[in-house]
């Protein structure tokens, strides 16, 4: 598990070099479905690095891809875009190490309560400055192309499988499968237990501010409601239960399959989303508590077992 | 002897919680090479001694030093670092991986780090050496209750520490499996271990410990060999009240 490497990385940039041949077929309905994936599959599988082995559920993507969203509206006028997105994952890194510091020594629920509540409150942020400013919002104007987007969002993509492999490799990587097993075996063992998490919580957060930042010109039009919308942080950790977090791949094998149920219920039931999509939480729960992962490897183990009977 | 400090030095250790003083002033050097018995009656602040050791609670007063540098104000991960490794009271392994990967656990990241082949391999010696060897590739989910003290035990080794500490590891245990401990805790004092154990079996003290310290009420009441301390007439009335004595 630790040795394999060199096939899944050359199999997950040939899955992303076909995807990224999206674009070509020019159907606007399948661009903006496969931008839908490509954010999801950066936000819940940079969730999954630090969540997965863990079990801190955080529910701050939502905070990190509000800061990153306002880090292109605000700089856009003043910056050019190519640097915005670097620059929101600096800030997302540094929110995640200022949270993660502050309440990685919390046990979990407090842990969860306190993420929920850290969008809400750079949020509330926002809305004070603006009171002074008396704006609403925020306009980006750029000519980015979503296909453009699509791309920067693939390539972010790469960089989170890549870091992601090369974390499960390391010693950070073991030293977190540690932490999600005993926190107290973790520090007598002489792991650095607080500096684990916060390292892989700031790498989660700079992910989710790059993806806020590459997303905002598509928007055109940000404001605090829509950037911070605690729904999004929810959307991803339902999609990364419903993969799996046990392996790198786990997340976006949740993230397909729920983007085109969002999709089909976003469209018929406009009025019930919130509803449904608890009700899609709780059926993932009880029916898939380890996700498709662990439907997928308990469906190999019992057909290896058969095969070593026979 | 030589001028040397001892390997593990505590002078005036105490521990309060509230009005409980848990432990009171404790003093004693554990030498290079020892195996020091930590004995006495239940809730005379063994345990508590060993979590104060280990960095697991903090020092309310007094000094802890590992060859002669300080460490009771440390993190536990700091004083794992350093060279003080431990077992639990309570076995805790880490119940998602092998035995193998338990064991890797103190090799990557205990007093002596190691990484990738060099890892595994003292993992293994390890692994031999508390004679689970076979076992390596288990869920520990599948280990009997001594293997799993095994395992904990290998873990604890894995990092070449400079001391060693266990707490009741060999409680629990049926005779026969007792017998296995006891002669696993004596080949480790045979390689020039240092270890400090908690214990109550007696057999495992007469013959393991080069000296005991006996604690009462969180105080030290005798020291010395183990004829020594268990023939002391304080003792015996700590451990079985002032009529027997």
């Amino acid at each position: 598990m630790i040795r394999s490497g060199g096939t899944s990385l050359a199999l997950t940039a040939l899955v992303l070099a076909l995807a990224a041949l999206l674009p070509l077929a020019g159907s606007p309905y399948w661009q903006s479905i496969g931008i839908s994936i490509a954010m999801f599959a950066v936000l819940t599988t940079s969730w999954a690095l630090f969540s997965g082995p863990t079990h801190y559920i955080s529910l701050a993507t939502a905070a990190f891809f509000g800061v990153g969203s306002y880090t292109t509206g605000m700089g856009i006028e003043l910056l050019p875009y190519w640097c915005l997105p670097p620059i929101a994952g600096v800030l997302g890194a540094a929110m995640a190490a200022l949270v993660g510091l502050a309440t990685l020594r919390l046990s979990g629920v407090y842990f969860v309560i306190f993420t929920l509540g850290l969008a809400e409150l750079v949020r509330q942020i926002i809305i004070w400055f603006q009171n002074f400013s008396g704006q609403k919002g925020l306009y980006v104007l750029t000519k980015i192309t979503e296909a453009q987007i699509y791309w920067q969002l693939l390539g972010l993509a790469a960089l989170v499988y890549l870091a992601g492999w090369a974390i499960g490799r390391s010693r950070l990587g073991f030293a977190l499968r540690i932490i999600g097993d005993d926190e107290q075996v973790a520090r007598h063992s002489g792991i650095n237990t607080a500096r684990a998490k916060v390292a892989l919580f700031m790498i989660s957060g700079a992910a989710a501010a790059v993806v806020g930042a590459i997303l905002a010109p598509r928007y055109v039009y940000i404001e605090p409601a829509t950037a911070f919308t605690p729904m999004l942080s929810f959307q991803v950790v339902i999609m990364a239960l419903l993969g799996g977090t046990g392996r790198l791949w786990g997340p976006v094998v949740g993230v397909i399959p729920f983007t085109f149920l969002w999709e089909a219920i976003s469209s018929s039931f406009p009025n019930q989303t919130t509803l449904l999509l608890g009700v899609c939480f709780l059926v993932i729960v009880y029916v898939l508590p380890r996700g498709f992962v662990g439907l997928i490897e308990a469906v190999r183990r019992r057909v290896a077992a058969r095969e070593g009977v026979a | 002897m030589t001028g040397a400090p001892p390997t593990l030095s505590l002078r005036g250790a105490t521990k309060r919680f509230g009005g409980l003083v848990a432990v009171n002033a404790l003093d004693f050097d554990v030498a290079e090479h020892e195996v020091m018995g930590l004995i006495g009656p239940n809730g005379s602040g063994k345990s508590t001694t060993l979590n104060l050791i280990s960095g697991a609670l903090g020092c309310t007063a007094g000094t802890i030093a590992l060859r002669g540098v300080p460490i009771h104000r440390l993190a536990p991960q700091d004083i794992a670092r350093r060279g003080v490794a431990r077992t639990f009271q309570l076995v805790r392994l880490l119940p998602s991986m092998s035995v193998l990967d338990n064991v890797r656990a103190g090799a990557v990241f205990g007093h002596r780090r190691r990484w990738g082949d060099d890892a595994e391999a003292q993992a293994m010696r390890m692994l031999e050496l508390v004679g689970l060897g076979r076992r390596a590739q288990a869920p520990v989910g599948q280990l009997t209750y001594i293997d799993t003290k095994r395992v904990e035990l290998a873990r604890a080794l894995a990092g070449d520490p400079k001391v060693l500490l266990l707490d009741e590891w060999l409680a629990g245990l049926n005779p026969t499996e007792l017998q296995e401990g006891i002669a696993l805790i004596r080949r480790l004092r045979d390689e020039g271990r240092t270890i400090v154990l908690v214990e109550h079996v007696m057999d495992a003290i007469r013959s393991l410990c080069d000296r005991c310290v006996v604690m009462s009420s969180g105080t030290k009441i005798a020291e010395g060999t183990p004829q020594q301390v268990l023939a002391d007439p304080e003792v015996i009335r700590a451990y079985l009240g002032d009529d027997d004595a």
